[in-house]
């Protein structure tokens, strides 16, 4: 006869299989504290409001428009950037894509064209540009880190040669449209007015990237196009073998990321009145910094529109915090590139759990085990 | 009741003839075990008949009608599915994202189609109890065991409801237990009426699920017996050329 501990408590004898390889699903709440992109904000709001107390300066309604201005057109980018990292690509070329959409279309706007005719323009540039960065990568199976190192360079010389290597500001007649765009604020505050006074005037700029993140995100969400992505990036081979059409959605990717790049390009265009053949050089590595920081991985297969957002806001209110706070601007560097790798520490997997999570396991054990022992 | 008809199959590529004169036929929900040595040709058949290439001289005859694909996608039109080796997962899916890959499912009016993730889950569920198999839709395929990545590749063909599909190796690097898994997927179908072609290098696991077995050596089909009428010494004579054919 089987002893009567054994009996009463049958379930101890077997672990279940969930415990053993903890591949318990994970609740909502979980998934979001196992995020990189919520450890990023996190950080983003600390520092943040540790500035606002330590320089009053930094914590105004004018310098919270000007950070969101700031980084929006790299946000912008990087949820460009985020769905080409997520198939497992790159996309080094959209600094120079950003400089060629900026020459086209000043040009257009010097030769008096009305606005929309150069927007057009130059918008068409720049997806073109994308249509032969994605044509090469899927379609010829070109490794996207060549390809689109070339185009940087095709790019910025197609810039400068369109440019005769001058700066363009003697816009025609629609040079006032175009400021309006690039410098419109909403909502407005004008003295006397009913708005309180807290509420900042936020930029296009920041309005453009809050649409772009809303309908990336819900792109990868729901539609079937963001899943392919994802699949794509996590296995290509069962991509394909699976019937889903893997070169149209790269191809696609890349003319994405190159259209992300045009709308921040005219943005920018719009708010400094000028074109110049240099705009956005190097603009790449602090989109793909961003995109990284905000949890997109660089094989492929993860990455998140909330996440290209913050990571662009993160390194944004770092460069102005220091700015503030006085230090040498040439340390900027250091800082942003220590916290490249400390982000993807923070966001780093061990063992199906994230690297915050494994850590704070080590010094707090979970409750279970103590019940477990308890129970024996 | 026949479903796939080789007749008279070969296939070179270059100089190489990798399949000669290779005639066999199947009918619904029989498994067939086919073995062979490295290089007799065992993946250019699976190969032929998943549609990748058509055959260079004879036919194959799906459901009465000759069937020459180009195409996996046509292969897979005519219920013919495959279960790859590397089991064409993506690691950063989950179960039932996986089962749908390429054939989500959607609702709403377009543009505004949505995929009805509800659907998609519930189904992928169905399928895995169907399968008798304890795999949940919503876990990521990166932390499953060898076997409950093969159920979530053989729900995928189970999706379709696909005729006859074809294995490969499908119990090689897997442990002990999840080969007893596998194995019992594999009778699971064929009680649905699926006829199976399990390519496999385990004698074993080929007498425990196989109505029969062909060999193929050389590119050329030696034997095409019962499992009850041969033996794993029959089929390894068969295999290394020791006994002709048989």
């Amino acid at each position: 006869m089987p002893h009567k501990a054994i009996e009463a408590a049958p379930q101890l004898n077997h672990a279940m299989l969930s415990e053993v390889a903890e591949i318990k699903e994970l609740t909502p709440l979980q998934r979001v504290f196992t995020s990189q992109a919520f450890w990023v904000t996190v950080a983003l709001v600390v520092l943040y409001s540790g500035m606002a107390m330590y320089e009053v300066s930094f914590g105004t309604v004018d310098n919270f428009a000007n950070l969101t201005r700031n980084f929006a057109p790299f946000g912008i980018m990087a949820l460009g950037m985020t769905v080409v990292i997520i198939t497992g690509g790159i996309d080094l070329s959209i600094g120079s894509i950003m400089g060629a959409v900026a020459i086209v279309t000043g040009l257009f706007l010097t030769w008096e064209y009305p606005w929309y005719v150069a927007f057009f323009m130059g918008l068409a540039t720049g997806l073109a540009f994308g249509a032969i960065n994605g044509f090469f990568v899927a379609y010829v199976g070109l490794s996207s880190f060549v390809v689109t190192l070339g185009m940087m360079s095709v790019a910025r010389s197609f810039a400068v040669v369109l440019s005769g290597n001058q700066m363009l500001y003697k816009f025609g007649p629609d040079a006032a449209i175009v400021k309006a765009i690039g410098q419109a604020k909403w909502p407005r505050q004008t003295p006397g007015d009913s708005l309180p006074d807290w509420i900042p005037q936020l930029s296009s700029h920041f309005w453009t990237m809050v649409v772009l993140a809303f309908v990336v995100g819900y792109v990868f969400i729901f539609k079937a196009w963001g899943r392919h992505l994802f699949a794509i990036g996590g296995n290509e081979e069962a991509a394909r073998l699976t019937g889903v059409p893997v070169n149209l959605v790269k191809f696609e990717a890349y003319v994405f990321s190159a259209f992300t790049a045009s709308i921040a390009s005219l943005l920018i265009l719009g708010y400094s009145g000028s074109a110049i053949n240099a705009m956005g050089q190097t603009y790449e590595l602090r989109v793909i910094a961003a995109t990284v920081i905000g949890g997109a991985n660089l094989m492929g297969g993860a990455g998140t529109a909330f996440g290209a957002v913050v990571g662009s806001a993160f390194l944004e209110v770092i460069r102005n915090a220091l700015l503030m706070a006085g230090i040498d601007s040439n340390w900027q560097g250091a800082f942003v590139g220590a916290f490249i790798v400390l982000a993807v520490l923070l966001g780093k997997q061990t063992g199906g759990k994230s690297f915050v999570a494994a850590m704070f396991e080590r010094i707090v054990p979970k409750r279970n085990r103590w019940k477990t022992a308890a129970g024996k | 009741m026949t479903l796939l008809q080789v007749n008279a199959v070969s296939k070179s590529f270059g100089a190489i003839h990798a399949l000669t004169d290779v005639s066999f036929s199947l009918d619904a929900g029989e498994v067939v075990g086919f073995m062979g040595d490295n290089g007799a040709g065992k993946s250019t058949m699976v190969k032929l008949i998943a549609g990748n290439f058509p055959p260079t001289e004879g036919e194959v005859v799906v459901d009465g009608q000759v069937c020459h694909f180009h195409k996996p996608l046509e292969a897979r039109a005519k219920g013919i599915e495959v279960v790859y080796q590397d089991l064409a997962l993506a690691d950063n899916l989950t179960a039932a994202q996986n089962v749908f890959l390429g054939r989500e499912v959607n609702k709403g009016v377009w543009p505004f189609t949505i995929l009805d993730k509800e659907a998609m889950i519930k189904r992928a569920a169905e399928l895995f109890s169907e399968l008798k198999s304890e795999t949940r839709p919503r876990d990521l395929v990166k932390k499953m065991s060898g076997g409950q990545r093969q159920a979530v590749a053989i729900a995928r063909t189970r999706l379709s409801n696909a005729k006859l599909v074809l294995m490969d190796e499908p119990t090689a690097a897997i442990s002990v237990r999840q080969v007893a898994e596998v194995l019992e997927l594999i009778r699971r179908l064929k009680s649905q009426g699926v006829a199976i072609m399990l390519i496999s290098h385990r004698m074993p696991d080929v007498f425990a699920v196989s109505d029969r077995i062909m060999v193929l050596r050389r590119g050329s089909l030696v034997a095409d017996k019962a499992t009850a009428k041969t033996s794993p010494e029959e089929i390894t004579g068969l295999i290394t050329g020791a006994i002709r054919a048989a």
